[in-house]
């Protein structure tokens, strides 16, 4: 399955991990939200690799919220294309808790949804389809503008105003 | 049954599988040789349910042809009619003229039945 | 009207070159059915019984005389030259093929018009009154508010894969004419004791399977923050709403299961982080806003001006007509004037290509180029000069569109039914054309009154059956079409659900039926001002039920 980071296919560098395997120290790991729940979040300080969670979509952001600054990556799930609540699981680590770490667009991931989860905070994705991934960067170029604000910045977006909602404020203010 | 999707694969009598075109929506329906037509005339009538439904898997794999295949009644005698009033109307159309700018359709009297 | 800019257009064009795109993998096999669908259907593409369907918006109901002979040419380019006005303010039409999609939507889009979230889990055209801007009465204009939605709501990249549809509608004057107490979120703009202008927001109203009225949920929000505030509710929605039943996924079952108040508490501590960042709309975005909607010069008249009295006293018929489709304008010496499209013995919200180019002419030379799209499937030219009233009757009556039926029994509210769509159970236009046939008479029909009938082919209730005064829905039993009636619904700031008469009846027995309860009416109103929904409400529904037993 290929894996899109920074907008280009790319190897990825973290092993997903199941519920009982053992979390290897010297690798990137993604782990259940399970297991990770099962720590303190102190006992990952000594973890000198990087550790990304895999974060059910009917489970709240905020049991992360303790973990947060020592994750490098949380992947989201689309059990199926239609179930959109990662979208808003995305929005929030970003905006609510400001994470800025990795966050993984996985399962039923297709390229007419990349435009959407740009916008949502996500900068990596598990793609389905080969096709889909070579046709990344042509479906990010769909729209010269949205009418909506966006965190997503670098997506190069242009916005109907900027902030769109707001002509008086400048680039770069954000409630963040 | 009206929606297709309810439908299980319990039949009473003759059935053919039947679809809808997938680049304009015309309802068409599965010919013996595993063809599409227009003409219900043209339509394999199958009366067993392990029959229909390996026609219906067959048509189901036609997904680039037609669209939602499934399994609808036909009244079989010389040659095949809709079985219900769902299928007699995809088959001949609404059960009523459609408006039409013919000079006749409307009529400016404010009682005026207008002549179908 | 509403004149989109360099920015509105651009959107526009390229949502129809994605959809280009969309199609042409569709029909080379990139896409199967299933990942197509979600797509289509946010582009108001559904696949009916005999064709492809398109639902076009008309944002706010309002259209200019250049986008109606652009629907005109749709129709009879691409389509078999006519169309359907839905309950809510859009278009459809019934027989368009797949591979001409794109350039139906390109053409479309030349004349600023699309079919943008018309259908699909995200959130609808904005819907608002059909006499925004030029009612005596209102708040201010909410074809504003409802822009403003429009753009927020526009491709959303976090509110598209909702768990079900999500319909707003927003009124702006004591009488709701939009009908927000049986919308997912319904607005109504209020002032408050400070003279500020806010919204009242209710929730989780809707028909369908489980019919509920709209729950307050705030009763002011201050217009500055209502994006946040709908950005709070949508986020609550789109996380807890339920994904694991189709009947059970629209906010209104999320209301209800876990009630308001717990609602409240989730959207207000949201909206808490949210209201004061970069969603708060200022003074300049709403101005800009503002200075694109375009008013008509109008002229200092007077009310009921000479040529008028001469016209109504000397020509019964336009009098007929003029008492009953033409309401109060905010403006003296004009007129908003209802366009029937009920005529009777055919579908109701129908219209064809040629009345439509008609229509957008009558709408040039005399109502400013603009005409409006109403939820009751008529249409309304909003801006008539009282003198010109009776030139313009002579006009659409000669169009066959001047039934002086609007509120009467025959104005129905009637979905497309068995005749087109997949879902229905049951006819619904035929049971309208039958009804407004038996009573033709337009002279008794007056003397019934003011009577809603909705028709609804299956539980969907896209016919509003629910808030009919007299509600018709279509059910299957064995492969026969049988009828549910209910009385005593409405849809406006009393909005209530009507209750059932009995037992349904089979297709033919209906119209007999429907009359039986009109003539029961008749005996039973206290006086002639006592309207067919006051009786039922006074008496309930008990003795009406004699009505549905003929006597054989």
């Amino acid at each position: 399955m290929p894996y899109i980071k920074k907008g280009e296919v790319a190897d990825d560098p973290y092993v997903r991990l199941g519920g009982d395997e053992p979390v290897p120290t010297d690798v990137p790991a993604i782990v259940s939200l399970e297991w990770l729940l099962a720590q303190a979040p102190q006992s990952l300080d000594s973890r000198n690799v990087p550790l990304g969670v895999a974060l059910p979509n009917d489970k709240a952001e905020s049991l992360l919220e303790p973990y947060l600054p020592r994750l490098s990556l949380v992947a989201l799930d689309f059990p199926i294309y239609r179930d959109g609540r990662a979208f808003t699981q995305a929005r929030r680590l970003r905006e609510a808790y400001g994470f800025t770490g990795e966050i993984r667009a996985s399962g039923d991931v297709l390229r007419d949804q990349f435009l959407f989860m740009v916008r949502s905070g996500f900068d990596a994705f598990e793609v389905r389809k080969d096709h889909d991934a070579k046709a990344f960067a042509k479906a990010l170029r769909e729209f010269s503008g949205f009418y909506q604000p966006s965190l997503a910045r670098d997506g190069g977006f242009r916005f109907r105003f900027s902030p769109p909602f707001s002509t008086a404020s400048k680039e770069g203010e954000s409630d963040g | 049954m009206a929606h297709p999707h309810q439908q299980k694969l319990r039949i009473n009598g003759p059935v053919v599988i039947t679809a809808n075109r997938l680049a304009d929506g015309v309802v068409i329906h599965r010919t013996g040789e595993g063809r599409w037509s227009e003409s219900l005339d043209d339509a394999q009538v199958v009366r067993a349910a392990d029959e229909a439904l390996a026609a219906l898997k067959a048509a189901q794999a036609d997904g680039l042809i037609a669209v939602g295949p499934y399994v609808a009644p036909v009244e079989a005698a010389a040659s095949a009619r809709p079985g219900n009033l769902r299928e007699k109307i995809r088959s001949d159309g609404p059960t009523f003229p459609l408006p039409s700018d013919a000079p006749a359709a409307y009529l400016p009297k404010e009682a005026g039945k207008v002549a179908a | 009207m509403y004149v989109y800019d360099e920015f509105d257009r651009t959107f526009i064009a390229e949502r129809a070159e994605q959809f280009r795109d969309q199609v042409a993998r569709r029909l080379s096999g990139e896409l199967t059915e299933d990942e197509f669908k979600p797509l289509r259907l946010m582009n108001g593409v559904y696949l009916q019984l005999h064709a492809y369907m398109l639902r076009v918006a008309i944002p706010y109901g309002t259209l200019s005389s250049t986008q109606l002979r652009k629907i005109a040419e749709v129709g009879r380019v691409y389509d078999k030259g006519y169309g359907h006005f839905t309950t809510r303010q859009n278009i459809q039409f019934n027989w368009i093929k797949l591979s001409d999609m794109p350039d139906v939507l390109e053409s479309l889009a030349e004349a600023g018009l699309h079919a943008i979230q018309t259908s699909g889990n995200c959130i609808r055209n904005i819907t608002t009154d059909q006499w925004a801007g030029v009612a005596p009465d209102e708040i201010e204009d909410p074809r504003f508010w409802a822009e403003v939605l429009r753009q927020w709501s526009s491709l959303h990249p976090e509110f598209t894969f909702l768990p079900r549809k999500f319909k707003i509608a927003i009124a702006a004057t004591p009488h709701d004419r939009a009908a927000i107490k049986v919308h997912d979120i319904g607005l109504r703009l209020v002032r408050n004791d400070a003279g500020e202008v806010g919204f009242e927001v209710l929730v989780g109203g809707g028909l369908g399977r489980s019919p509920f009225l709209g729950k307050f949920l705030r009763d002011f929000v201050p217009r500055e923050h209502l994006i946040s505030y709908l950005e709070a509710i949508l986020r609550t929605y789109n996380a807890h709403g339920r994904r694991d039943n189709i009947y059970k996924a629209r906010i209104k079952i999320l209301v209800h299961e876990i009630g308001v108040e717990k609602l409240k508490a989730d959207v207000e501590k949201e909206w808490e982080r949210i209201r004061d960042g970069y969603l708060k709309l200022d003074d300049a975005f709403l101005a800009d806003i503002r200075s694109r909607f375009v008013y008509p010069e109008y002229e200092p008249l007077e009310d009921a001006p000479e040529e008028l009295k001469r016209a109504l006293a000397a020509d019964a018929r336009f009098a007929t007509w003029h008492a009953n489709s033409v309401a109060r304008h905010r403006e003296p010496g004009y007129g908003i004037v209802t366009v029937s499209l009920k005529p009777i013995g055919k579908p109701p919200g129908d219209a064809t290509s040629g009345q439509l180019d008609a229509l957008a002419d009558l709408a040039d030379t005399y109502s400013a180029g603009e005409i409006r799209v109403g939820h009751e499937q008529n249409l309304a030219l909003p801006h008539v000069r009282q003198k010109d009233l009776y030139a313009l009757w002579r006009k659409l009556d000669a169009a066959g569109l001047a039934t002086p039926n609007v509120n009467l029994i025959s104005d129905m509210i009637t979905c497309p039914g068995l005749d087109y769509c997949s879902l229905a159970n049951a006819r619904s236009i035929p049971i309208a054309t039958a009804i407004a046939e038996r009573f033709a008479d337009l002279d008794k029909a007056r003397s019934v009154g003011r009577l809603h009938v909705n028709i609804s082919g299956c539980i969907n209730a896209c016919g509003h059956h629910h808030v009919g005064h007299i509600g018709i829905l279509g059910v299957e039993k064995n492969d026969r079409e049988f009828y549910q009636i209910t009385l005593g619904g409405k849809a406006d700031e009393d909005a209530r659900f009507g209750d059932l008469l009995g037992p349904a009846i089979p297709y033919d027995e209906v119209t007999d039926t429907i009359e039986r309860i009109v003539n029961r009416y008749l005996d039973l109103r206290q006086s002639e001002s006592e309207l067919f929904i006051d009786t039922v409400k006074r008496l309930g529904v008990e003795p009406f039920k004699e009505a549905l037993h003929a006597v054989h």
